[in-house]
């Protein structure tokens, strides 16, 4: 614990104000922590939250192993599908033929909630070795072109009308049975808190990746593929080895957006899913962890102001300052902070020393 | 051609490689044979085909025909990794650290067994007491100097038969050089060496044997001692622009 403290300052000063977000804003506004503009904002949040994650396996791939997959929403949106059709398709059928007890506590929610996560790491793996397959040979621009070919390819999957009893094709699948006590309509406060669980878990499961051995040979792949080799090790496992980790976070991060949002629909899987964590992945800086997480959140909150202020046009405002940010901050906001915070502090510095020697001649 | 009889001396016996790079024929039967616990120099012009040598035995580009003999092994057409974890270090040129790592994590990466470091931190830090100080700087905040040290000390953190270091005195100040050649000569106590320098003063003071690559054709092999008196061969293929080794004999 002392060790995250000392490693991670911020991250736990954001855990502890997005704990204590719900019960601050209802003193604060006088409002009930269930409803209304709270219920809102958590909503919010519980957004960013699951965006984050999805983001930071981004970071993953583009940041840490230096692959820019234009597929990655296959990932997140084979998750989302996953658990919406084990929900709506095989959930209901279990509910009425078996209930699983522990004591007197009916557990049977919670058992088919956790095989369909374990369904949808499953999956996630699956499309990471499926991509890695045909996509690892290949660098560069035509490693974004093979992933952004295989995720069109599934979303084709996921609209096709051969399945629509199943999927909903175009439509997606909306309504998704979620078990009402975890349901984001009816009792959002405890979805808001196992979102931000989820949140933290992979926060730190993540950076303990990226900084084990495998992650410095990751790491050490991305900067030369050839050194690597050059000390011992086969570039291409570690290559596989990052996109299928990235893949199953992404996965993950799909499985809750589809509780969150009680559906799937081929909008998960488009390219454009993937350019949108790619912006909050770029906003924050590239193979900071930390970064995409901003990112995410600046996304998922500025865009709310910036609809309340410009309304549709938002996007164009937006796209605005994303193109300021990279100009001005080209490593993100985290990544350049991390670049420049040595200058910063010196500055910091001789503008305090400066303050002092005006205070001296005054006294 | 007539050492090639008694292999089994030898740690590595590169047998009459032919390498491209492309379409272009780099090496024409290049044959190099190095003995346990010693230090061997390719010598030769630039482009003369010493890296592409090295790169050979390593896997990096590989030989389209001919033998590398590793350790009674033949090792040509394996892959680079492989070769790697068979106990060869390779140093290759302009001072290939990953710059985005701490010296530490550079270092930590290189090892093949768990406690690889730390069994030869004292040896190391011995050799290069700069890596110490420095452990957590990242490799692109180093000097040149301290990069090379960098490499080098990387190859000695697992337990390696055999290196291959490529031009270590290559843009290096001289006392950083004098500094690098006393630590390739403490090496030498522990593990066999090739080596490629272009520094024929250097070359000269360290090894006892040489080969000569010339247009990639190895055209020349003996002992270093026969070499320094043969003012004739090294003018024909090392050119004229190498100083006359006047402290070979000092050392």
């Amino acid at each position: 614990m002392k060790n995250i403290w000392k490693k991670d300052k911020g991250f736990v000063i954001f855990v502890a104000l997005a704990f204590a977000f719900p019960f601050i804003f209802s003193l604060l506004g006088q409002t009930s922590l269930t409803e209304g503009t709270n219920k809102f904002w958590q909503g919010q949040l519980i957004n960013f939250f699951i965006m984050a994650v999805f983001a930071m396996s981004y970071d993953l791939l583009i940041g840490y192993a230096g692959m820019l997959s234009f597929g990655h929403a296959a990932s997140f949106g084979g998750g989302a599908y996953t658990v919406a059709l084990l929900l709506e398709h095989v959930a209901p059928d279990i509910l009425k033929s078996y209930q699983i007890f522990i004591g007197s506590t009916n557990i049977t929610e919670i058992v088919i909630l956790i095989v369909c996560f374990l369904a949808a790491i499953l999956v996630s793996i699956l499309i990471g070795l499926l991509f890695s397959a045909s996509a690892m040979r290949v660098k560069g621009a035509y490693f974004a072109m093979l992933t952004l070919a295989l995720a069109t390819a599934l979303n084709l999957l996921a609209r096709a009308t051969d399945f629509v009893e199943w999927t909903g094709a175009d439509e997606g699948m909306h309504g998704v049975p979620v078990p009402l006590w975890i349901n984001p309509t009816q009792n959002r406060l405890t979805f808001y808190f196992i979102a931000l669980a989820f949140l933290v878990l992979a926060y730190i499961l993540m950076k303990r990746i990226v900084s084990s051995p495998t992650g410095r040979v990751i790491q050490a792949t991305r900067e030369n593929e050839d050194r690597a080799r050059m000390i011992g090790y086969n570039p291409v496992t570690y290559r596989t080895l990052a996109f299928v980790i990235a893949s199953v976070f992404a996965g993950l991060a799909g499985g809750f957006y589809a509780l969150w949002t009680t559906s799937a629909s081929p909008s998960m899987t488009s390219g454009v899913t993937t350019v949108n964590v790619l912006i909050m992945t770029i906003l924050g800086g590239m193979g900071t962890l930390v970064g995409p997480l901003l990112g995410a959140g600046i996304m998922q909150i500025f865009s709310q102001f910036l609809y309340t202020w410009f309304g549709a046009r938002w996007p164009l405002v937006f796209g605005i300052i994303f193109v300021l940010i990279v100009m001005f901050l080209p490593y993100g906001i985290v990544g350049t902070w991390r670049l420049q915070g040595f200058k910063i502090k010196q500055g910091w510095q001789r503008l305090l020393e400066l303050t002092k020697t005006k205070e001296t001649p005054e006294k | 051609m007539t050492e090639l009889t008694n292999t089994n001396e030898y740690l590595l016996s590169v047998q009459s490689i032919d390498t491209f790079i492309g379409q272009f024929h780099i090496l024409e039967g290049v044959s190099v044979n190095v003995a346990k616990g010693s230090i061997t120099v390719l010598l030769g012009r630039n482009g003369a085909g010493k890296t592409t040598t090295l790169k050979t035995v390593m896997g990096l580009t590989p030989p389209r025909d001919g033998k590398v003999i590793f350790d009674g092994q033949e090792i040509q057409g394996k892959r680079a990794f492989n070769i790697a974890n068979l106990g060869i270090g390779y140093v290759p040129e302009n001072r290939a650290i990953f710059r985005a790592l701490t010296v530490l994590e550079n270092l930590k990466l290189a090892e093949r067994n768990k406690g690889d470091l730390e069994r030869h931190a004292d040896f190391i830090y011995d050799l290069f007491p700069d890596l110490e100080r420095l452990s957590k700087l990242k490799g692109n905040q180093l000097s040149g100097g301290q990069q090379q040290m960098l490499a080098v000390a990387r190859a000695l953190v697992p337990e390696n038969k055999l290196l291959l270091i490529d031009e270590p005195s290559e843009g290096l100040a001289p006392i950083l050089i004098q500094q690098m050649m006393e630590a390739i000569r403490k090496l030498k106590d522990t593990t066999t060496i090739l080596l490629v320098e272009q520094n024929f003063i250097m070359a000269s003071q360290l090894a006892e044997r040489y080969v000569i690559i010339d247009d990639g054709k190895s055209v020349h092999s003996g002992l270093m001692s026969d070499l320094v008196l043969n003012q004739e061969l090294i003018h024909q293929y090392l050119g004229a622009s190498i100083q006359a080794p006047i402290s070979a004999s000092e050392a």
